[in-house]
């Protein structure tokens, strides 16, 4: 079997009494879908930020590609090859979303500290930028401010500036929220046919899309994994049952 | 041309023709006030890189403008008196040639800036805005009780530095090369806001979490705006300096750097021609209510006042119309 | 004898890191509740040390002129909240900054427009003059009342915001604006309180120091920049810090002044060792601030 793209090894993180996120090992594999699934509060976005590097663990380690990235920071990750999405669209909002995605094809190209050169003239810049953008279905939007955008454009923004990066995983932090039955379908299957490209950690609320997409679910309750498994064994599994489903709106 | 462009246009082209037209008429304060209008935006148009497009409220610009101010000051206050600057390990003679000032200028509130900078932009927010405050504070005590030069009283330069084929010393000559230098420095902060630096560095002012998730560091870009934007400003306080042949202690005041925000706002924040527009305003009002009233800073606060809370566009966004995104 | 002197040094340190104190308290507590930037705050301390000099000068009370001191002051602070900071909630923080700096140049000219160009005198209280001593050493009685009244405030500061109804609102407006609003607390009314209080604060000290100091246009400023360095480097929003902060920065400066020339004489001729000793005094305190800012960035009580 090929070696994980990502891997946790005993993540640990308190704030005060309270375990956020306790002993948590979790691995993502080339060509998959691995999602991370949980009632509120479980701690999911501990997970995330100390997997991104927003947060350092109190113990642990998190490994990417091959290396230990527990001592790294953001930048330092998304120059390896993490290319995340956010719960709450986190997006340049005066800018176009031609420039947006420029942002991104820029970040993967590194030569930021150039003066002098229009950026928005830099054809090689552009091309990633608007073979991006026809990816996620926003061609048309390319000249629109990103603030005047609608929530789902929005997410599809976002996605296409992660691709720019051309990722070797995908970090995606509830990517449906608030799309809509028709955007949710959309989306579901363009990441269905992502992960060939990069595997994605993709945490969801939207259990149709989870069943739907993942290889594989992780269960995250209280801070602690209760099962991994896929969606069949998932469904089956008594632990998740009482502790998950029984008790939440499996919308 | 868009309006926005048309109306830059014609800022360059007033900016110009106020002082010719004075030159031929035989006006030689009216040149002086249009040197210290193109001298002033200049340095705000340092300040607009960080402020502007960065989005980082430096209260301490102040630090860089007197930096200039006293390159210049002690270059030529060695160079008039024929006393070396040092003499060991190897001899630095002072100097009256403008292009080495400028050099000196620069290089020096680049430094400058680059140390200010890596503690301030450590923080953000209020905190940086506190800090830059105090950095400022601390060069003015300096230049206080340092004696060498002036302390206290400043330091006076008998004859303005000179320019290679140039008279320095007739007004009009001068203007043009304060006006020159300004136009460069417009042209360059043009060019740095359209090119792959300014589009990450604008995300930055945005959404920093955006820029570090593509994998580039918002310090660093913000901590080389801030280099760049202290030597645009320090090359501006070199030329004030050789405008007024005088350097003081209040180059580095807080007043002045609060002046050089005071600028971009009223001319409009994010506009290219912002500080040119609100510079010569600021003149303007300094020259005519000046003459009606001793306390006309009262005005300038009251219109600054409205400016803040009612009219966030400036004045190129009242005559220009909502900002369009640079494509 | 220089023992003596140090003694004297270390109490004018003391006073001055209090009077700092009642400053950076006022802006601390007012950006930690509304988090507004004041840079007009200087001008409150300068309105009280005026209004103290006005009002004792007319009636020869220096206690009604320190009432006049902290009404005025607080009364000023009301207005200011009422017509301008409360439009800047909301805003940006370079609004914050324009806003407040076009207030300082309308207390300064208007200041001015009234009382002129000179300085005023406050005179020391009759009550309060000549100096108390010890042995060999003797110090001025007022500037040791001074250093009372300032640890008296601050104590009555801790009170007011870990004991009392208003401070626990304080607190909790701190914590969560939206969650007291709705809690039925009139919030608009608790910031104007709490910016009257900060300003009632910045206005007893000028009058205070008045007293020490001329009384003229333009003093506050460079108060409320040390008071930033205090907050700086004690953490903002902490009134804990900001004590610790302003006694720092009291001492530093003052006993650099006194202390680094004295040092520089052991290894230079007098006369350099006063320039260069005062010229690096000057800057001591922002080194303190640089050095807290390597090693602390939010400073030494202020949460990450």
């Amino acid at each position: 079997m090929t070696d994980p793209i990502l891997r946790t090894k005993g993540l640990t993180k308190s704030f005060g009494a309270l375990k956020a996120c306790n002993d948590v090992s979790l691995d993502l594999f080339p060509g998959e879908i691995h999602a991370l699934i949980g009632p509120n509060g479980a701690g999911k976005s501990t997970l995330i930020k100390q997997i991104a590097g927003n947060m350092a663990p109190d113990s642990g380690e998190v490994w990417f590609d091959g290396s230990d990235v527990t001592h790294l920071d953001t930048v330092g990750r998304a120059r390896r090859g993490l290319g995340r999405t956010f719960q709450i669209s986190s997006l340049a909002m005066e800018y176009t979303v031609l420039q947006n995605v420029v942002l991104g094809a820029l970040g993967r190209d590194g030569g930021v500290m150039r003066f002098f050169k229009p950026v928005m003239k830099d054809k090689r810049l552009l091309e990633e930028a608007h073979a991006a953008l026809d990816r996620v279905g926003l061609t048309e939007q390319a000249a629109t401010r990103t603030a005047d955008l609608s929530h789902g454009q929005r997410r599809q923004l976002e996605v296409a500036v992660a691709l720019t990066l051309k990722p070797k995983a995908f970090l995606m932090d509830e990517p449906m929220a608030g799309l809509g039955v028709e955007g949710s379908r959309n989306l579901t299957g363009f990441l269905d046919t992502l992960r060939h490209e990069a595997p994605i950690l993709l945490v969801e609320h939207d259990m149709d899309a989870v069943f739907a997409l993942a290889d594989r679910i992780s269960v995250l309750v209280y801070g602690e994994i209760i099962a991994t498994g896929t969606g069949d064994e998932i469904r089956a599994n008594r632990d998740v049952r009482t502790a998950y489903l029984g008790e939440e709106d499996v919308a | 041309m868009t309006r926005e462009a048309l109306l830059n246009t014609a800022i360059m082209a007033l900016l110009a023709a106020v002082p010719i037209i004075a030159h031929f008429t035989g006006n030689p304060f009216t040149i002086t006030l249009a040197t210290k209008v193109a001298i002033l935006a200049m340095a705000a148009v340092g300040l607009n890189i960080v402020l502007g497009l960065g989005g980082l409220v430096s209260f301490g610009h102040a630090v860089f403008f007197g930096i200039g101010g006293y390159s210049m000051g002690i270059l030529a206050h060695h160079a008039q008196l024929f006393i070396p600057i040092m003499e060991a390990p190897f001899l630095i003679d002072g100097t009256k040639s403008m292009p080495i000032i400028w050099l000196v200028a620069v290089i020096t509130s680049a430094l400058v800036a680059l140390v200010i900078g890596a503690l301030a932009i450590r923080t953000s927010g209020v905190y940086f805005i506190m800090i830059t405050l105090a950095f400022g504070q601390m060069f003015y005590y300096f230049a206080i009780s340092w004696p060498a030069y002036g302390g206290e009283d400043g330091l006076p330069i008998y004859v303005r530095n000179s320019f290679p084929g140039l008279n320095t010393l007739d007004p009009i000559q001068f203007f043009a090369i304060t006006y020159v230098a300004l136009g460069a420095a417009l042209f360059l902060s043009a060019r740095l806001a359209r090119s792959r630096f300014g589009l990450a560095l604008g995300a930055t002012r945005q959404n920093a979490e955006r820029v570090e998730t593509v994998g580039v560091d918002a310090y660093r870009l913000r901590l080389v705006a801030f280099v760049i934007s202290g030597a645009i400003t320090g090359f501006a306080g070199a030329l004030f300096a050789d405008l007024n042949r005088f350097v003081a202690p209040t180059m580095f005041s807080w007043q002045m750097s609060g002046e050089f925000i005071v600028f971009i706002i009223l001319g409009g924040i994010g506009r290219l021609f912002g500080p040119v527009v609100g510079a010569g305003l600021f003149i303007l009002l300094e020259h005519f209510l000046g003459g009606v009233s001793d306390y006309w800073l009262i005005y300038v606060g009251a219109i600054l006042l409205a400016v803040v809370l009612f009219a966030r566009g400036g004045l190129i966004g009242a005559l220009a119309g909502r900002e369009v995104a640079h494509d | 004898m220089t023992a003596l002197l140090l003694l004297e040094q270390t109490l004018n340190g003391l006073q001055f890191g209090l009077m700092l104190f009642l400053m950076a308290a006022g802006l601390t507590l007012i950006f930690g509740v509304m988090g507004i930037i004041n840079l007009a705050h200087g001008s409150l301390y300068m309105v009280g040390a005026f209004a103290a000099a006005a009002v004792a000068g007319l009636t020869g009370s220096f206690l009604l002129g320190l009432v006049a001191a902290l009404a005025a002051a607080a009364m000023m602070g009301a207005i200011v909240e009422i017509t301008v900071i409360r439009r800047l909630y909301d805003r940006d923080h370079l609004d914050q900054v324009l806003a407040t700096f076009a207030l300082i140049l309308i207390f300064s000219e208007g200041t001015r427009w009234l009382f002129g160009s000179f300085p005023l005198y406050l005179d020391v209280p009759a009550m309060l003059s000549g100096a108390v001593s010890i042995g060999a050493f003797s110090y001025p009685l007022y500037r040791l009342a001074i250093i009372v009244m300032g640890l008296v405030v601050a104590a009555g500061l801790f009170l007011l915001i870990a004991r009392t109804r208003i401070g626990i609102r304080i607190r909790a407006g701190e914590s969560d604006r939206e969650m007291i609003a709705a809690l039925g607390v009139d919030i608009s009314k608790l910031y104007t309180i709490v910016f009257a209080l900060g300003a009632a604060l910045a206005g007893f000290a000028g009058a205070l120091v008045g007293a020490i100091q001329s009384v003229e246009v333009g003093m506050g400023e460079p108060v409320l920049i040390l008071a930033f360095v205090v907050i700086v480097i004690g953490g903002i929003g902490s009134i804990k810090g900001a004590f610790v902060g302003a006694i720092l920065v009291g001492l530093t400066d003052t006993l650099g002044r006194f202390l680094l020339p004295i040092i520089f004489t052991a290894f230079m001729d007098p006369s350099a060792a006063t320039a260069a000793g005062s010229a690096l005094a000057s800057m001591l305190i922002y080194i303190l601030m640089a050095m807290v800012l390597i090693f602390r960035p939010t400073g030494l009580y202020g949460s990450a």
